[in-house]
Formats: structure tokens, C-alpha cells, sequence
């Protein structure tokens, strides 16, 4: 036990150097690093611009008003920023294995998802982020939610399982680059699109897709579920801990990337 | 003419070459097409009388956008171009006994009809057997689909145009990026890529639909399940055949003011 917690200790220490290296590699660059935050913003803001103007025709969707939609929208673009600036380093890792650099990170002795998690390090991604919080405040405003202690634990349960579920996807991301030598365009549509269509209640799109969100990838957990607690329109308790245990999407999804090292063949140079 | 034309072949068929990644861009686009989907059957179902158009014509103007996703996506941009300003392989290009302008434009429209071709078939066909309302109806007339083919070909002309303006513009900031995230966004939004034009507020349509940006996708999309009038459809092909002349004056303005003090970069 205690040479796992001095593991994690180490890790951690590890994993905060990495970042501050990021960091100041990046800040070696200012006027690219506002330019791509900018660009971030930019990006989700038409997506915001997109509910906005719906939201100017009709009044509701789903049972769900303007300011409640705007609620799970900022949360989902929130946990999905937390686990882009995180896990980035997956999205170029198919270039790692196709150059073979992912060799010298087999030779060094520590563990090598931290290495390929402290590859890369998106600080960029603050833009969207900015745009989640205002969104988020926005709609702790206008919605008519009565906050208590048990529906902030909610949000931040949410923000901690749906971080994970992204993370999980972008780990298998990586982890099917051993046997592709190359991203799959097609994982795409379970990040972006998931953030992309995050911004509607799971339920908006029918019974189908609620339940493939809800057993197959749990985005439903960790947004359309939670979300009916805050708004009242569930009140039993599990609601509560349910986005934690979207958390055990990770499980797979490590074990697929053990899978993968087990059968990297280096390409060499 | 000739050398563009063989220009344009080649590029044409070298996009053909990649089929795989025509397969991976077929299930993601019809996956984005379903969801897109779903999400105004939601809003239809909330409140059918504020629909601006009939479900299956959004159900047509959905999968029409996904299946000509390379017509009109503006930024699918040509990385080679703006590799070649940084890295000074222009020099190359400009040693050659052709015009820069029409040479790139070629290419591009090249590279976009290839990647069509490649994937507007399948995704079209599988809209086909999706049952109505949801899926893609036939035109509304003969007519109709005459002049969709006409306008969808105008409005990649125009998609173009506009991306050569920022292929122009990126030899003067050298550093696209930020040019290109501006563009592609602004763009996006204004030409109804995000929301469709009749979703948006009616002032705001309006005045959208006179701007060029409304001459891309908008205007073919919109034909084909016959949700234009025969005013509006003569108003916006007029748009359109004077946005792409003004567009393209424009871009040969700025190629000329580039190539006289063009910096070679790198050696």
C-alpha cells in the first residue's frame, strides 16, 4: 500500500513538471498560443450561436428552456476542455507510433501513459473553457434551480466522470493506434461529435441513442441523468453518484491500451 | 487552358486515391446527419408551427449538406498551399509559365469534387431508404433538379473563391492561422452551415441572404426540396453568378498585389 501511494506521489510530482515544461514551451510562443485560444473560443461559440438561435424560434425542446440546455452545454464543453488540456497528448499519439518514437518511451523507466500524457499539454483549449463558465453562470442565473449542497456535489461529480469519459475515449483513441498505425477518423464522432451534440440533453435525441449513451459510452451518465436531479424532475439520491461511476469507462478502456503495448511492433528508425 | 485542365485531372484523380479515408468520412458524416437530424425532430415535435420549413425538406437539406460536406466545407483548406508560402516552395510555382490564381483554383475545385464523388453516393443512397419524413425526397420537379446541379456547381465556385482569398491574404501575414480560424468561423456560421438560414431570426436572414457567404451552400440545398419561391430562387442565382465574379475579381487583385512583393521564405 504505501509503495502504491508513493507511486502516486511520484507521479504526480512527474506529471507537474511535465506541465510546467509544456507550459513554458508554449509561452515561448504568446501571440499563437491567444490566437489558438482565440480559435477555441471561436469554434464553440458558433456551436453556442447555433442554441442561441434555436432557442429564439422555440421556446422549449424536450420539456428543456433555453437556460436549461445552456446548463448541460457548459458542463459538457467544461469536462470535455478539463480532458482535452489533460489527455491531448493521445490525439498525436498515432504519429508517435508511426515514427517510432514511441520506442524511446518504452526504454525509459517510468510508466508510459504519463509519458504520453506529459507529451502534450493543451492550455489553448482555456478559450472553450472561458466559454463554458460564462455559459455555466449564465445559466445558474436564468434557470430557476434552487442550489443545495446535494446538486453541487452533483455538478462536480458530473465534471469529474465526464472528464474521465472523455479521457477514456481518447485513451482508446491512442490504444487503437498500435493495430491501425493511424487515428481513426471515425473515433471523431465519439469526441467531437459527443461535444458537438452534448449541447442538447441526451434525451432530445430519442430513446435509441439514450441508450446507447447510457450503456455503450456513458455520456448520459455523466450528463442527461445528473441533469434531471439538478432540474428536479428526479429526486432519488443515486442520481447523485451516478456520473462517478461513469468513471469505470476507463477500465476498458486501460485495459485496451495494455492490450496495445502488449502488441506494439515498432516500425522502426 | 489546357494546362489547367490537366492540372485539374490530376488532382482529381489522385483524390480518388483515397478510399479508405472516403469510407471513415462516409460513417462519420451520415452518423453527423442522424444527429442533426434527431435534434430538429426534437424541436419539431416541441413546436411544429415555428418549423420554417417542412421536416422533409430539413430532413433533405440535412443530408444534402453532409453528402456535399466537401463542396461547401471551408475548412477543408488546402494544407500544401500554405506550407508552400512558409516554406518557400512558392518559388517553384512562380517559376512556372501559369497563372498561381488559376491554377490553385483549379486544384482546389479538384480536390473538393474528388472527395464528393467519393462520398456523396453512399450517403445519399442510404438517405434515400431512410422512410419519410427523415430521409432524402426526390426533388420537387425536373426543374428544380436542373437547377440545384447548376447552383450546387455556382456555389462550390464560390466556396472557392473565397478560400483563394485567404490563400492570397496568408502571403501577407505568412502565419494562416489566425486568418483561417476567423475565416472558417465567421463563414461557417454566416452561410448556414451551423443553423440553416430559415431557422435564423427573419431580420437577420435577409440581410444573410444577400451577403455572399448565403451564395454557398444556402442556395442549392434550399432548391432541391423546393422551399424557395421562383423570385427567390432568380434573385439568389443572380447573387451567386455576381458574388463569384466579384469574389474571383477581387482574389486576381490581391494575387497580382501578392506576387509583385512576394517574400521567399526559408532557402
Amino acid at each position: 500500500m504505501r509503495k502504491y501511494v508513493r507511486r502516486i506521489k511520484y507521479n504526480r510530482k512527474l506529471y507537474k513538471h511535465y506541465v510546467s515544461i509544456n507550459f513554458r514551451s508554449m509561452m515561448q510562443y504568446k501571440t499563437s498560443f491567444l490566437l489558438s485560444s482565440v480559435g477555441q473560443f471561436l469554434v464553440s461559440f458558433n456551436v453556442f450561436l447555433g442554441v442561441f438561435f434555436m432557442f429564439r424560434r422555440f421556446s422549449k425542446v424536450e420539456g428543456f428552456t433555453y437556460s436549461e440546455v445552456l446548463l448541460c452545454f457548459s458542463i459538457v464543453l467544461m469536462e470535455f476542455s478539463l480532458a482535452e488540456m489533460a489527455a491531448r497528448g493521445f490525439d498525436g499519439f498515432a504519429g508517435m507510433v508511426r515514427t517510432g518514437e514511441f520506442d524511446r518511451v518504452l526504454v525509459r523507466p517510468q510508466g508510459e501513459i504519463i509519458q504520453v500524457l506529459g507529451s502534450k499539454f493543451e492550455l489553448t483549449r482555456i478559450g472553450r473553457m472561458l466559454q463554458a463558465v460564462v455559459m455555466f453562470c449564465y445559466g445558474v442565473v436564468k434557470s430557476q434551480v434552487v442550489w443545495d449542497f446535494p446538486k453541487v456535489l452533483t455538478v462536480i461529480f458530473m465534471l469529474i466522470g465526464g472528464t474521465a469519459v472523455f479521457c477514456g475515449l481518447f485513451l482508446i483513441y491512442a490504444a487503437l493506434c498500435f493495430f491501425t498505425l493511424d487515428g481513426l477518423e471515425f473515433m471523431n464522432v465519439f469526441t467531437d461529435g459527443a461535444r458537438e451534440f452534448g449541447k442538447y440533453p441526451a434525451g432530445v435525441y430519442g430513446e435509441k441513442i439514450l441508450l446507447f449513451a447510457t450503456f455503450f459510452v456513458p455520456y448520459a451518465l455523466v450528463q442527461y441523468y445528473p441533469l434531471l436531479y439538478i432540474l428536479e424532475r428526479r429526486t432519488s439520491i443515486g442520481y447523485v453518484v451516478l456520473p462517478l461511476a461513469a468513471c469505470w469507462f476507463l477500465a476498458p478502456a486501460l485495459g485496451l491500451w495494455k492490450f496495445g503495448v502488449r502488441h506494439y511492433k515498432s516500425s522502426g528508425s | 487552358m489546357k494546362k489547367y485542365i490537366s492540372f485539374f485531372r490530376l488532382r482529381f484523380s489522385m483524390g480518388l486515391q483515397y478510399r479508405t479515408a472516403a469510407l471513415a468520412g462516409i460513417a462519420t458524416q451520415f452518423f453527423w446527419g442522424f444527429m442533426e437530424l434527431m435534434m430538429f425532430r426534437a424541436f419539431y415535435q416541441a413546436d411544429s408551427a415555428a418549423f420554417p420549413m417542412s421536416m422533409s425538406a430539413t430532413a433533405s437539406y440535412v443530408w444534402l449538406q453532409q453528402a456535399f460536406l466537401a463542396f461547401f466545407a471551408v475548412w477543408m483548406m488546402d494544407n500544401e498551399i500554405f506550407d508552400s508560402i512558409v516554406n518557400g516552395n512558392i518559388a517553384y510555382e512562380l517559376c512556372r509559365p501559369v497563372s498561381i490564381y488559376t491554377m490553385w483554383f483549379a486544384r482546389n475545385i479538384a480536390n473538393r469534387l474528388s472527395r464528393a464523388v467519393l462520398r456523396c453516393f453512399p450517403i445519399l443512397a442510404v438517405a434515400a431508404l431512410i422512410p419519410h419524413p427523415y430521409g432524402i425526397g426526390a426533388p420537387a420537379d425536373a426543374g428544380h433538379f436542373v437547377l440545384f446541379l447548376i447552383t450546387l456547381i455556382l456555389g462550390l465556385a464560390v466556396t472557392v473563391s473565397f478560400c483563394m482569398l485567404v490563400y492570397m491574404l496568408a502571403f501577407f501575414t505568412i502565419s494562416p492561422q489566425g486568418l483561417r480560424i476567423l475565416f472558417t468561423s465567421a463563414v461557417e456560421f454566416l452561410a448556414g452551415a451551423i443553423v440553416p438560414i430559415p431557422f435564423l431570426p427573419d431580420k437577420i436572414g435577409r440581410v444573410l441572404e444577400l451577403l455572399p457567404f448565403a451564395s454557398m451552400q444556402n442556395v442549392a440545398l434550399r432548391i432541391y426540396s423546393g422551399s424557395m419561391d421562383t423570385d427567390a430562387m432568380r434573385q439568389a442565382v443572380l447573387l451567386q453568378v455576381f458574388w463569384l465574379a466579384a469574389v474571383t475579381a477581387a482574389g486576381r487583385l490581391l494575387c497580382k498585389a501578392a506576387e509583385r512583393q512576394v517574400t521567399v521564405q526559408g532557402g
